[in-house]
Order: structure tokens, then sequence, then C-alpha cells
């Protein structure tokens, strides 16, 4: 069933009958008794993965398990920042390659999801900071990726609401820029995947929540789910915040720990933020959505929880550090706040990767920074699953590299420490 | 200024004012006048004006809906200058003398927005039609947003910095109750009474709740006596008790969980400004035993066609300003409504000398005690009718009613013009449940009603009154009363049984539940239902999102943006889940809400972040001796909290001038550091040294008494994860040091593996970093320095060696001075309690001047470690980087376990080509190269190049008269004397790799 069109023609068309022509933007099947592929989790990865494997690799005999609605994990609680400044070769050519998908995302999938390339700035505050961001940045540009380095005088034209003051506690002294970097609009990417993925033959099934992984000798056949069993000789596991629970029905132990993260809204206001502001000294990333409202990334509570809320303390300490760099925020509001949990590896870097049981295949560990890889992630998982073979994108990205140590410590790219 | 035209009779409506304290306020550059006591919104209304701002997405002009925290719709910008407040609801704004507001998202002006262009295209701009376009051409995307971005938005953040202070408050009781309704009053009577510390909050000014403003309370009788009087006799009591405290204009907005509980105080929103040293707000950190919600119901609009225009508001909203702020909303009030509710709202109005226009009811046999009286005083009642538009030119004038057919799903008959110039609407009344869902209460759907109540929780709470579904009164004081008893109880203490407060029981008619309100046309097709005033979502938006397969409440809200408004939905979240239920043939209870989370309403920057603002963001550490740097025009650097002099310039000089002199000293003469900042970690125990053996990579167990060593900690992958220099001062007592930055981290570290993994060691660690203030001596005069002050030890290098500690009197001071160096010379960390700090420093610079005696910063203490090849942990290191990667295989033991050991035989790990440490010569002496520059072996014309590490650390050597520089080179050790690239953004540096250490690489000069 070929999907409608989205135009602005086709709104012109449908206004003339009052909107009551639109079409579902995807079906809601009930699950065959066994497809090619299984994609257990319908986030923003998973509807990614599942749009690929039809569109790139021909297998559209695939279905989208999710335990709850799409997007609902942590493609619907991200502060929605799009960046490719990594450090290490093997993250800046992953993170790369999904930002290059970015930039014709809407156009691929004929669903706006309004990425804006409005420029993400990392501030420096020390001199360590400093240090470490000239190495980012030769790193980054010599791998072919936009990136410079601002000067507090830069930083303070591009961002005027910036406290640049060199008499605050922790003043800026300078900042790196991508300016290919920005936003999207988080659940455009999951309806917008879901809704290709679906035109091109895929059965997205939402409130199926799978409770087994069945196995027959060192291979997967199939999962067991609240509506049943469903069989499949492929599986790939895309569920962030419960990967652990997930590999753990199959008889694995994944090297994750799982946190809450926190993120909150202010009350919308004129615009006067244009660009990504992120922060690790002074703890703090913002942005402002074209609602108007900032959106704010705080910190990771240090307990291990799979409960999507976190604890107030984080929230203050965020408030906090918003407010030393831009004091005009103190009079406005906290709007909404929330949490999603998050899959951290030792080194930062995501899994995605086959395991030692046939057929299980598992995109995890994404920590605190998911929502940028999101299009590449699928692209690259895809390809694994399709090919039963990492794509040399993710080759590194493997399971076995807790086995032999050749980690990918991105400790210092993520925004949030871990 | 102009005079209170819809001010009620003072005899009528005398309400809750102070008429004998007029006070001027400025609304849109015009002066108006309203009372002590009044809200911005009732001080608006008793002037007549209803248009105050303009929605969101349509810029549909709008009026006051509400008359609390629940207001949509009259967001107003509060103040000028810098104590400008956006999206401030008139409804909760006291007024103030002086008070300045202005609409917001509108312009030129509110009376007429150009931005209602929107709502005349709001045909092709149905819910989500932004995901549809926009899309072409690909590139002008940042054009389009560019005009939503203005478009969007509602107030205007201030441009200058908060000129206000916030405080933050944690405390502890035994019961709290949110809301001061007559649910929330009898609880905290009932605990208090027991004997509880009890904390009673209210989010508005006045406590009372219902009983200040809605028709069941106001006139009503509490144990024999009028209703106010009985509140006023319990917050008397109440307010005598040392053991309550009282909290008006404290919103309760977080409930975590163990009863951990966040409110927030509006200390001086009130008046103009704060009192010099007053809060603007406190935020209060509460940690109660039981809780007790008492947080009351929120009245639901109806959703019929043009129900938004100004002028129509809610029934008891419109009843609360008539007998709350003597107020009229209008002066021919129409009642719309599906419950027995507005009725008594209706005869408020009436009696306190307010024009009913006639009372349309949705239910075909309307019955009972409030229809009877309306119908008594001479009030139309409209059985079985509904209205099927409004009409005006932009405050509602009139309103069309035809008969509803007999399932509701359409109207029939001649249509019937009523003129008004207000409209009372009533959808019954939703339960304010939000705290109890964030408390992770579980909801359960009442069909009958129309409403989600409590159902089962796990927190230590109560519910009482009409959050709780209690509609009488009576109902209200009895549920209060019970479960503040039952609170204290359950918190240890004895409640007296004595009888709740009694009111008269009223029991209403059932409501009719209609989601939506037919009119003549389609829906969608010609008028809007709205659902969500602030984020303009119709009911057609939501049948739309259906279609189109956001089903899931939470694709619904986020599809059409129902309920993402800075109301968050309180009005209008039930109606968007009924309309769901009814378009999927689902139950409601069925469908589900969404997350209530924090906070229930919105909460300043400010007030979070408290005052870890400006020059409070982080504490400010310094030595003992920081007043001596100052004095001598240190420039400092953060390290950490640390402030560390960075160099100490004479006149005229600059960071290098500085740096080759001090650098220079410190290999002639002698140099001064403050190394107060290390980390100091003292372990004791009987297993201390196994422990140790443990942590380190290197072996401990047999280090002498009065020995030191150096030692790498590594994480459990094997990579270099703190170093510092340990010595035992006895069998069972080490003094360990850290890096400056990785003191808490390392600290944190020892504490974990001691408790969570090796708890059969006998080993405690506390910091006494603060504890000892440190200075460095370190030049070929140290101990000719050290002698002169004096200090009661044998210096001789035979007595005193290398890496050995001796306890002296360093110039009388009793002190531990450790023989080690970070600079390759002769060197004395001397260490005294911090109260001697300056002292020793200003002896030993008093002493050293013959010498020469030059102070050293942070800058040249890195050239000097860097001479000698020494790494700092963190900067030359990252994480990645194994001791063996640094050339420092010799203190990796081979013979015993350590943490990461097992890791360092991974095969990557184990690998001979990674990263490994190496020293850079640039080919010209006087290039120093960037730190972070990345090394490559082929230089292309452009990138990708392939790099191979990174520069470490960079200096000019003013020893060397060159500059040095360390680096990680993957197979460095290989390429040791081959020719690299150091590719920059405007130039290319070549570089030799040589060997990491480029002055007395044999160590000769440390033992002077």
């Amino acid at each position: 069933m070929p999907a409608a069109r989205y135009s602005i023609f086709s709104l012109l068309r449908n206004a003339a009958t009052y909107h009551r022509e639109w079409q579902a933007a995807w079906r809601s099947p009930d699950p065959k008794p066994a497809y090619d592929v299984i994609i257990v989790g319908g986030g923003g990865h998973g509807l990614a993965t599942a749009y690929y494997l039809a569109k790139e690799h021909r297998i559209s005999n695939v279905a989208v398990l999710e335990k709850g609605w799409l997007g609902g994990g942590n493609t619907g609680r991200n502060t929605t920042i799009v960046r490719s400044n990594y450090l290490w070769d093997e993250s800046a050519h992953l993170y790369e390659h999904s930002l290059k998908l970015w930039e014709s995302l809407s156009q691929e999938l004929n669903f706006n999801v309004m990425f804006s390339p409005r420029g993400v700035l990392n501030l420096a505050h020390n001199l360590h900071d400093l240090r470490e961001l000239q190495r980012r940045v030769n790193a980054i540009r010599l791998n072919g990726i936009d990136s410079e380095i601002l000067t507090t005088a830069q930083v303070k034209a591009m961002v005027p609401i910036l406290n640049c003051s060199p008499n605050i506690r922790y003043p800026v002294l300078g900042a790196s820029l991508q300016r290919r970097g920005g936003v999207a609009r988080h659940d455009a990417v999951a309806w917008g995947f879901a809704r290709g993925a679906d035109a091109l033959g895929v059965d997205i099934i939402q409130n199926c929540e799978v409770t087994g992984i069945r196995r027959e000798g060192d291979r997967v056949v199939g999962v067991e789910t609240t509506r049943g069993f469903i069989g499949a000789a492929k599986i790939g596991c895309v569920a962030a915040g419960h990967s652990s629970v997930l590999a753990s029905m199959a008889g694995l132990r994944l090297p994750i720990e799982s946190h809450p993260l926190q993120a909150l809204v202010s009350e919308p206001i004129k615009p006067i933020l244009h660009t990504v502001v992120m922060s690790a000294a002074v703890h703090v990333y913002v942005s402002q959505s074209d609602k108007g409202e900032l959106v704010i990334g705080a910190g990771i509570d240090a307990f291990n929880s799979y409960a999507q809320r976190g604890s107030l303390p984080i929230i203050e300490e965020i408030m906090a550090s918003a407010c030393v760099l831009f004091p005009m925020f103190s009079r406005l509001k906290m709007l909404r706040s929330w949490a999603g949990i998050v899959d951290v590896c030792p080194d930062a870097s995501p899994i995605i990767s086959g395991t030692p049981v046939k057929g299980l295949y598992f995109n995890c560990g994404w920590g605190t920074g998911g929502f940028k890889a999101t299009p590449g992630s699928g692209w690259v998982f895809a390809h694994t699953l399709a090919q039963d073979r990492p794509h040399p994108l993710n080759a590194a990205f493997s399971l076995e590299r807790f086995t032999s140590g050749a980690l990918i410590d991105e400790h210092g790219a993520a925004a949030v420490a871990h | 200024m102009s005079e209170q035209s819809h001010r009620l009779d003072a005899a009528a409506a005398p309400g809750r004012i102070d008429r004998g304290h007029p006070l001027r306020f400025v609304f849109n550059g015009r002066g108006y006048e309203g009372f002590a006591g009044d809200t911005l919104a009732s001080a608006l209304i008793a002037n007549g004006v209803h248009l105050v701002g303009r929605s969101f997405k349509y810029h549909r002009p709008r009026g006051i809906v509400g008359s609390g925290s629940e207001e949509p719709n009259a967001l107003v910008q509060l103040r000028t200058g810098e104590r400008t407040e956006p999206n401030v609801r008139a409804t909760q704004a006291e007024l103030f003398d002086g008070l300045i507001a202005s609409s917001q998202n509108c312009w030129p002006s509110v009376g007429f927005d150009l931005g209602a262009i929107n709502d005349m295209a709001s045909r092709i701009l149905p819910a989500g039609f932004y995901y549809k376009t926009f899309m072409w051409p690909p590139s002008a995307w940042m054009f389009y947003e560019g005009l939503i971005r203005r478009a969007a938005g509602l107030g205007r953040a201030p441009d200058d910095p908060d000129p206000d202070r916030y405080e933050k408050r944690f405390a502890h009781c035994d019961v709290l109750v949110v809301g001061a309704g007559p649910a929330g009053l009898a609880a905290a009577l009932a605990a208090a009474r027991a004997g509880a510390r009890v904390v009673l909050c209210d989010e508005q000014a006045e406590m009372g709740g219902q009983l200040l403003a809605h028709p069941r309370g106001v006139g009503a009788v509490i144990d024999g006596r009028p209703a106010l009087d009985w509140a006023s006799a319990a917050l008397g009591e109440l307010a005598s008790n040392k053991d309550v405290t009282l909290l008006p204009r404290t919103t309760c907005f977080g409930y975590y969980d163990h009863n951990a509980l966040a409110l927030a105080e509006r200390v001086a929103d009130h008046v103009a400004k704060p009192r010099q040293f007053q809060p603007r707000q406190r935020l209060w950190k509460l940690r109660a035993r039981r809780v007790v919600l008492a947080t009351g119901a929120i009245e639901r609009p109806l959703v019929f066609r043009d129900n938004d225009r100004p002028g129509i508001m809610l029934a008891g909203s419109a009843a609360a300003y008539g007998m709350r702020y003597g107020a009229a909303v209008g002066r021919r009030v129409l009642v719309f409504t599906n419950n027995d509710s507005a009725y008594r709202a209706a005869l408020a109005l009436f009696d306190a000398g307010v024009g009913i226009a006639g009372i349309v009811d949705l239910r075909p046999a309307a019955s009972g005690k409030p229809v009877e009286d309306a119908r008594a005083r001479g009030i139309e009642v409209l059985a079985g009718w509904a209205l099927t538009a409004t009409d005006g030119p932009s405050k509602v004038r009139a309103a069309l009613a035809m008969q509803l057919d007999e399932a509701g799903a359409g109207v029939q008959g001649p249509i019937r013009r009523i003129e008004c110039d207000a409209i009372a609407m009533s959808g019954g009344w939703n339960p304010a449940v939000h705290l109890y869902s964030q408390a992770r209460g579980k909801l359960r759907y009442d069909g009958a009603q129309g409403i989600f109540l409590p159902g089962r929780t796990e927190q230590a709470l109560a519910v009482a009154g009409s959050c709780n579904g209690a509609w009488s009164l009576g109902a209200c004081l009895a549920e209060g009363a019970a479960a503040g008893a039952a609170a204290a109880e359950a918190a240890g203490f004895t409640a007296a049984s004595a009888p709740a407060p009694a009111a008269a029981e009223e029991n209403d008619s059932p409501a009719r539940l209609l989601w939506v309100v037919p009119s003549d046309r389609p829906l969608g097709e010609g008028g809007k239902h709205f659902v969500d005033f602030q984020n303009d979502v119709t009911a057609a938006d939501i049948g739309l999102a259906v279609r189109e397969g956001y089903k899931s409440v939470e694709h619904l809200k986020r599809y059409t943006t129902s309920g993402m408004g800075t109301d968050q939905g309180k009005l209008g979240n039930v109606h968007a889940l009924g309309i769901l239920a009814e378009v999927t043939a689902a139950e409601p209870g069925a469908v589900g809400t969404t997350t209530f989370r924090p906070p229930y309403t919105p909460v300043g920057f400010g007030t979070l972040a408290g005052r870890d603002v400006g020059a409070l963001a982080d504490p400010v550490r310094t030595t003992a001796m920081h007043g001596w740097h100052v004095a001598a025009g240190a420039v400092f650097e953060d390290v950490g909290q640390w402030k560390r002099p960075h160099y100490y310039p004479r006149p005229g000089e600059s960071l290098h001038d500085a740096v080759n002199r001090e650098v220079k000293a410190a290999r002639t003469g002698v140099g001064i550091l403050d190394a107060s900042t290390l980390g100091k970690i003292d372990i004791q125990g009987p297993d201390a040294a196994e422990f140790l053996n443990r942590i380190y990579t290197n072996a401990w167990t047999k280090l002498e008494i009065g020995r030191a060593r150096y030692g790498f900690m590594c994480r459990e992958d094997g990579m270099v994860f703190d170093d510092g220099v340990t010595t035992r001062l006895a069998a069972g007592h080490f003094h360990m040091t850290t890096t400056t930055g990785g003191a808490a981290r390392v600290l944190s570290w020892l504490e974990e593996w001691a408790q969570t993994e090796w708890p059969e060691l006998r080993v405690y660690m506390t910091s006494v970093t603060e504890q000892w203030a440190v200075a460095a001596i370190a030049g070929p005069h140290a101990r000719a320095l050290l002698a002169k002050v004096g200090t009661g030890i044998d210096l001789d290098a035979k007595a005193f060696p290398f890496m050995a500690m001796r306890e002296g009197n360093v110039a009388g001071i009793p002190a531990r001075v450790f023989r080690i160096s970070f600079t390759g010379e002769l060197s004395y960390e001397i260490n005294v309690p911090a109260r001697y700090g300056m002292a020793l420093w200003q002896a030993l610079m008093a002493a050293g001047a013959e010498f020469g005696i030059t102070p050293y910063g942070t800058e040249a203490m890195h050239v000097l470690r860097a001479e000698k090849g020494f790494v700092i942990v963190g900067q030359d290191t990252d994480g990645t980087v194994t001791p063996i990667d640094l050339g420092m295989d010799w203190i990796v033991s081979k013979a015993k376990d350590f943490i990461g050991k097992r890791s360092l035989s991974r095969a990557d790990t184990a690998r001979g080509d990674r990263k490994q440490l190496v020293g850079l010569l640039t080919d010209d002496p006087r290039v120093v190269l960037p730190e972070g520059g990345q090394i490559v072996a082929e230089l292309k014309p452009e990138p990708p190049m392939a790099m191979l590490g990174h520069v470490t650390s960079s200096y000019f050597s003013a020893n060397l008269d060159r500059s040095i520089a360390l680096a990680l080179v993957r197979n460095g050790r290989q390429r040791i004397g081959a020719a690299l690239h150091v590719p920059l953004a405007d130039r290319n540096i070549r570089v030799k790799v040589v060997e990491p250490k480029f002055i007395d690489p044999e160590g000769r000069r440390q033992d002077g």
C-alpha cells in the first residue's frame, strides 16, 4: 500500500475535504507467524533498521515489535541534538555517516523531521578544556568533518545572551563549533521511519512486548511475546534502556549499566537562542525548540534503574549551571521534566554487533547520545543483519571489543559525564 | 484611570478584597484601578477587560477562562526591565500598586494582531501539518523554520540578569498536607491535634480553598457557624501551634520517591520587589513521613463550537470572581452546563446582582434542588439543549442554542439566539490527581462521572476531599479529618477520636457526559471545538490524529500538542482522552492517561538554582599560601575547584617571559611551588599495605617505613587512572598523594573497592588534602635552603636519601619532609599543618633570598616535568593509555595481582604497536607545537588524513633553548628517529620522534 505523498499540495487538496481523507501513517497489522527478521524495539533506531533493511537490502518480511508506543523510549525523551564531532576515527566515521543521512532525511522519508543545522558549540572553561578542544577539533578536521575553534569574542558574537564575562566562576575561554550540527524533531524521526518502513512492507506492531527469546541449540528461532510466539531466524534487539533485560532472555550478559538521564523544557518564549550550546565543565546543554521552549539536558542519576524517573537534585544542578551561563534564564520557568533510561557501556561507545548466539544481534549501549546516530545506526545495523557481518563503519563496535580490549573510549565526547 | 465598571456592590458581594485599599496598575499601557486582595485577572474583570492574550498557533483573541493555576489563556508579561517575567497567569498574579503587565504573542497589539492570519489559513494548518510540508526545496527548511520560530514562543525573556535571590530550605515533617481547602484544613487540624509536626501548604495567597470562592463553600455552615469563621478559627489554631508550619503561596510541585517532595514558595512575588535580603522565592525540599493530598478538583470546560471567545469561562471561576473578588464577569451571563455545580454558580452570581441570561443544560431531565432554585428565581432553564455556536466581534455577545437529540450526537429544531456578554460553562470537575500520579499512584476511571480517581499507591500517602472524588463539603471535611488522623497515627502519634467538622451533605444529580457538544455542522467544518485552548487543539484535530494512526495517548499528545502548553492540559486533557476513546470506540479507562510529571505548575529556573549561581556556582578552594600568591601578582588557573598560580609575572613580563625565568631558576638556583592542592589520603589499618598492593600496579608490601614510592593505579580495563607518591609512615599507616583534579575520584575509588569488593581488608581512608600545606622546593640550592631554615633532620644525601620521608621542624614548624621530585632536581616537598602553611612559605622565601629563590607556577612545573619526560595523568593520558604505553613497564608487577592486570594481557591491550609515549622535536627549535595537534606520517593536500596520535604536552624549554613536546604515537617506540608531520588548519609542522627525556636522562640531578 503506497502511502500518499505529503506536500503542500496534498495539504491543500485534503483541506477541501476537511482532512477526512488522510490515511494512517502506518498500518497496524496482526503479527504473522514468522518473519525473516524481527526487530525488537520500535524506537528511532529500530524503525530505521527496518526501513533500511527494506530499502537497501530488499528484506521487507520484517516485523518491528514495540512493547508500548513507537518512539516512547529514548527517541521521545532526548534533547534532539545531532552532531558528528567525535574524537576517535571509528566514532567520527559512524556519526558523520549518520549526519549525512540526516541532511536529506526529510526528503528521503517524505516526512519533515525538521533537521535544523543551527550549529553546535562546545564551550571550554579551563586550560585543560582548551587543550582537549584543540585535540578534538584537529582530529575531526583531519577526518574530513567540519569543525572549528572560536575565541571567546566569537562565541559572544554568536550567542549574545551567553555570559562571557571573565569574572564568572568558570569563564568561557573558547569553544569548538560544528556548523553542520543542530537539532531535529525527535518524534517525527520515529514516525517518519515507521511510515517509510510500513510503505515498504514492514509490519509495525505496537503493544507487543517480547517476553522471551526462543533458541534451538546455538541459534535463535523466534520470540515469545504478549501476542504469542513469532518466528524469525534473525532477531535484532534495539531496546535502549532494556537491552540487558533482553540479553538475559537469551542467556547473555552485556557490559551495560542502566541509569536514568533527565531532561527538561522551559515554558515557550520568543527566540533567544539560535545555536546548541554545550558545556561539559559547567554541566549544561541547551537549545531552543521551534516552539520556543528551552530544551535542557541534565546529568545522569548515579543509581541504576529501569524506572523512567530521576531525582530533584540533578535538576537543581542543571538549573544552576544554566543560570550561571545564561543569567537571564533565572526568571524563566521549568515546564516539564522527565527521564529516560540510558544503557552505558564502559567505553561510552555503542555495541552494534552479532552475539555468540547465531541469528541474534544487538544494537545498544548508546549511553546518553544515541539520538544523533538514529539513521546511521539503523543503516549499519540493517547491513549487519542482512549480510550477517558488520559494515566497515560498525566493525569496531563489536561485542568482542570488551574481550579484546579494543575499546573506543568516548567519555570525553559524551555531552554527559558517564 | 477608569472606574471599576464591573465591580459588584459591596453589600451583595463583599468578597475577600479590601475596597478601602485601592491599587493602581497598568495593562497594555492603560491605567486601571483594583483593590488589595485582587489578582490581576479579577482586577481586569472588575474593569470589564476580557481580551487578555492571543492563542499560540492561530493567534485567536482569548480571555480569562479560569481563576487559578489551571488558566490556559490569560498569560501576561509581568513587570518590565530586569524583573520582567513571561507567561505569568493573570489568575495567579496578585495585584500590587504599580503593577505593569502586557499581553504576549501579538503584534502590533492584542486587539489587532497580524498573526491572526494563521486563523484565516487554519484550514490548511491542521494538527501536524508541519510534518507534511516545508520539505521543498530541501535547503529551505531553515528559512521556513525561521518564520515558524518567530511566530511561536509566548512571552519574552528578560534581557538582563535576575537581580533577585533565591533560597532553599530542607525540612522534615510528620505530616505534609497539600492544599488548604476544607479537606486540607480538617486534615491538618486532626494531625496537629495528635501532636504531629505538620506542614500545610497551599498555592494561593489566602488559605481556605473552596470556602473562599466556591458556591458550595461560601455561605456554608460548618459546626453550626459560617464556614469562613470556622476556617479562620482553624487557621488560628494551626498558626499558634509551634509544630505547624503554614505555607501559603506555596505550590507543592514535585512528588519524588520515598516521600521526598518539592515546594516552591513565592515569598515576594506579590509585591513590586523583594525587600533587601529577602528572597524572591524559596525552594522547600521536604521529607514527609506521611502525606495527605487535598489538592481539590479542577473544573473542566465544555467542548462546543467556538468555545474560546473572550468572555467564555469556567462557571466555578465566574462564581469565584463574583464571590471572592466582587467582580462581575458580565452583566448578562449565560450558563452552559452538564451538571449541577454550574447552577450553584448561577445562583451565587444572581444573588450577587449579576444578570443571568439563562441556563442551558445538556441533560434533558434536569431536576433537583439547584434546578428548582434557579427556576424559582425566574432563571430560564433550557434542559436538553446545547450551545451550537457563539458570536461576537472578539468578545462573546451572543450564543446560538439548539435542542440535543436523544443520543447527544446531533442537534435539531429551531436555532435560538441568546444575547449575553459572558458564558459560564461547566463540563464537570476533574480531581487534581497530578501529585498523586507523580507519586506513582495508580488511577482508576469512573465511567459514570467520566473522571480519573486515585486508586492504589505504594507511597505513604492518603488522598482526601474532592481530589478523591468527595464533592460535598461535609464529605470533604470528613475525609480530611480522617486522613489527617490516620497520617498522624501512621507517623507514631495517637489521635483523639474527635468527630469531624460537620457540614451539610448535598448530593447532586448525575452529570451528562458529552465529550464533544455537537453543532449543526459536521465537526471540523466551520467553527472550532477547542479542547486545548493554549495550543489551539480542536476536537477535529484529535479525530485527524486518530485517522492517521496516532492513537496512543502519547502519540495523540505529541502529534496534536494537546496538553503540552504551560497549563500542561489541566483543563483539556481528560476531554482529549474522552474524545480519543470515543473515536476509537474504547473506554477512557483503557486508553489511559499520559504520564504526570513534575512540576505541577512551572517553577522558576532561579528557584531551582537557588544560591548556586554567580560567584557561588562552585566553591573556590585556595591554599594556605593563597594570599601570598595574590600579593605577588600571580596569575591563577582553575584546576578543578582550586585556584593555582599559573605563573608569577614581573612587571612587563609575558607568560613566556615569566615561565622561562621560573624554569631556569629551578634548574640553576632554587624554585618554590605551592603543591598544597595535590590530593592527600591518609590510609591506615593492618591490611593497608595489602590494599595498596591491589590498588597500585607495583609492589607495596615490602616498602620500608619512612620510604616513599611512586605508583600508578589503573582501572579494571588496565588504563592509567591516577598516579602519585605514597609513603609508609608506620607498618599500617600510609600517606597517599593523588593528582589535584583526581583527589575526590581516587578516594571514591578506594572506598568502593574497600567496601564492596574487599570488605575483608581492615583498611580505612580519610582525605587530608585540606589538612596539609605543601611547599615544594627544587633546585641545586634546595638542600642549602633547607639547612638554613633549620629542620632538625640529617639532610645528608645518605642519611636522607631520595624517595624517603623524615619528620622534623622546618623553620620551627612541625613538618613531614618528603625527598621526592617532579622536576628531576634535588627537591623536597615540605608538608606542614595547613595553619602553618603561610609561615612556612614566608620563612622559605626569606631564607631563600640569598639563593635567588623563585616561586614558580603550574606552567613552569609542567615545563620542568616535561623536560624530564614525567607524565601528567589526564594530559599525557586520557583513559586509553596503559603504564606500558607510557614506557613504564618497570612499574607493572609481574608477580602480584592488581586492578587492571588481567586486562593488560587482552589481545588488543597487549599489542606492541599501540599508541606510545614519545618525545617530539620540531625541525625549527623556535616553533612550539600546539597541544592537541594531530600527528600523521603522510601529509595530504587536504583531509582526510590517517592520524597516528596527538601532541599531549608542548612547551618552549628555556633550559634547552628550544621547543620540546610529548606525544602519544601509534607504534611510537619503533618510530624513534623518524620524521612525522603535524598538519594544522593554517600550516604543517615537521617533527622528529625522540626519546621522551630531554634533560638528565640518567637522573643524576635529583641527588643534588
